[in-house]
């Protein structure tokens, strides 16, 4: 024990310089690459910058032997789907690894089916494999509020929330755990689970898209998988985007991406159709109005 | 007497962070991980209870080690190792194992000579601890 202090007094310095940390960790590449590569979320990139500025700070203060506990991490991301969840938790996940709070920085995505058991003594095993998996990373929990299901007093949901919450507290360098789901289902989750709430840190909220940003997503996506839109075209994806989003089960950029991928089918058909002699590559990348205009959303009809 | 085998043989026991960091070479090797445990020192028995499934895809040590602990804390007062299975074509055998936790008390073997034909002494070994039945070795 007393060696240990001894060399953490030779170790410390006496001053750090923390934009160059910022820099050279890579957290500056990670962050700005989140800037530019997610439209809209503002609230939630102000949280993350706000996180990672206070991950940066507590490495600091260790250098200098101010030793703080180490600080918790977990956390819970609660918006309707579609609206980046999975996304941002790659990046989070990026960003623990360079900051040095995760080992590995790999993600590891589960739902219930993949904690819970389907008969007695199933539960334990299952929950831990997967924990053991996540070690060095973050574990991702999509739909976590589906774990307790108070309706059925057997239901096997409760023990794999009893061993998560006891991984989550003795392992809390080992990994890091991201609960998300829809807002209201995760505040019902938590008020049911004191537990839990006590043991994440940190709640993030993720706003729906305007209906501006939802176009300006269609197009990353578009450009993303080398198609292009013109100008009419855009104005179909505009239209498109305000009538599905008055229509059920709309998924903000899920939607978006689904709408892009029909849109393709149907200008293969197109082109399929109307090609007699050589193409061109300008030819096979243009998404032309009729493509998106074709979709039963303008019809009335979901679009599923 | 301090029963050694394995890779590490030569060295004091190692700490938990020492375990973690060869498991970790380990894994970037891209070995297999598993626990095994017994109340048999012999040096000739060779087969070990297995503590769970052999851990293929855990890309972190301390998932290792978290299963190590839990085995510690069920059969503590036993010889527990670690084994890295090599699963590459033409390897598929063990490539290190190394003995992680061990009795307080290790009473050690009893040397017993038997005189053959022609004078000759065969010699033969047993461990003391082994006059008690299976699970009531080490307390």
């Amino acid at each position: 024990m007393a060696n240990e202090v001894e060399e953490k007094v030779v170790k410390a310095v006496s001053e750090v310089n923390l934009k160059e940390d910022f820099q050279s960790s890579g957290v500056a590449d990670i962050l700005s690459e989140l800037d530019n590569s997610l439209i809209g979320l503002e609230p939630v990139k102000t949280r993350i910058k706000e996180t990672a500025s206070l991950l940066l700070v507590d490495k600091a203060r260790e250098k200098l032997g101010l030793v703080s506990e180490s600080p918790t991490l977990h956390m819970s991301f609660s918006g309707n789907p579609g609206t980046g969840k999975t996304t941002v938790a790659l990046k989070i996940a990026d960003l623990l690894h360079r900051l040095g709070y995760v080992r590995k920085g790999h993600l590891v995505s589960v739902t219930r089916d993949d904690l819970v058991g389907q008969y007695i003594g199933h539960t334990a095993p299952k929950t831990k494999e997967v924990l053991k998996k996540a070690m060095g990373g973050v574990l991702f929990i999509d739909e976590a509020y589906y774990l307790y299901r108070p309706e059925n007093e057997r239901d096997y949901g409760q023990e794999a929330i009893e061993i998560l919450l006891q991984v989550m507290e003795n392992n809390r360098d080992d990994l890091v755990v991201v609960l998300a789901g829809y807002k209201d289902k995760m505040d019902k989750f938590f008020e049911s689970n004191p537990g839990f709430r006590s043991r994440v840190a940190h709640h993030i909220d993720f706003p729906d898209y305007s209906n501006d940003e939802l176009l300006e997503i269609a197009e990353v996506m578009v450009a993303g998988m080398n198609y292009k839109f013109n100008k009419g075209s855009i104005k179909a994806m505009a239209e498109y985007i305000e009538l599905r989003r008055k229509q059920p089960h709309f998924a903000n950029a899920r939607s978006i991406r689904n709408a892009i991928d029909r849109a393709r089918l149907r200008q293969a058909n197109r082109v399929f159709n109307n090609s007699d002699g050589p193409i061109g590559a300008n030819f096979l990348s243009q998404i032309e109005d009729v493509d998106i205009r074709q979709s039963r959303v303008f019809s009335g009809g979901i679009d599923k | 007497m301090r029963v050694t085998q394995g890779t590490f043989s030569f060295l004091p026991d190692f700490t938990d962070q020492q375990i973690h960091e060869q498991v970790q070479y380990c894994i970037d090797n891209g070995w297999a991980l598993s626990i095994e445990h017994t109340d048999d020192p012999h040096p000739r028995n060779t087969y070990w209870e297995m503590w769970g499934h052999p851990m293929f895809d855990n890309p972190d040590a301390a998932a290792i080690v978290f299963e190590l602990n839990e085995c510690r804390k069920v059969y503590g007062s036993r010889y527990i190792k670690i084994i890295a299975f090599d699963p590459s074509p033409g390897w598929e055998s063990i490539r290190l194992s190394f003995i992680v936790n061990r009795p307080s008390e290790e009473p050690g073997f009893k040397l017993s000579r038997t005189e053959i034909k022609g004078r000759n002494i065969q010699y033969s070994i047993t461990p003391y601890s082994s006059d008690k039945p299976q699970g009531s070795r080490y307390k």
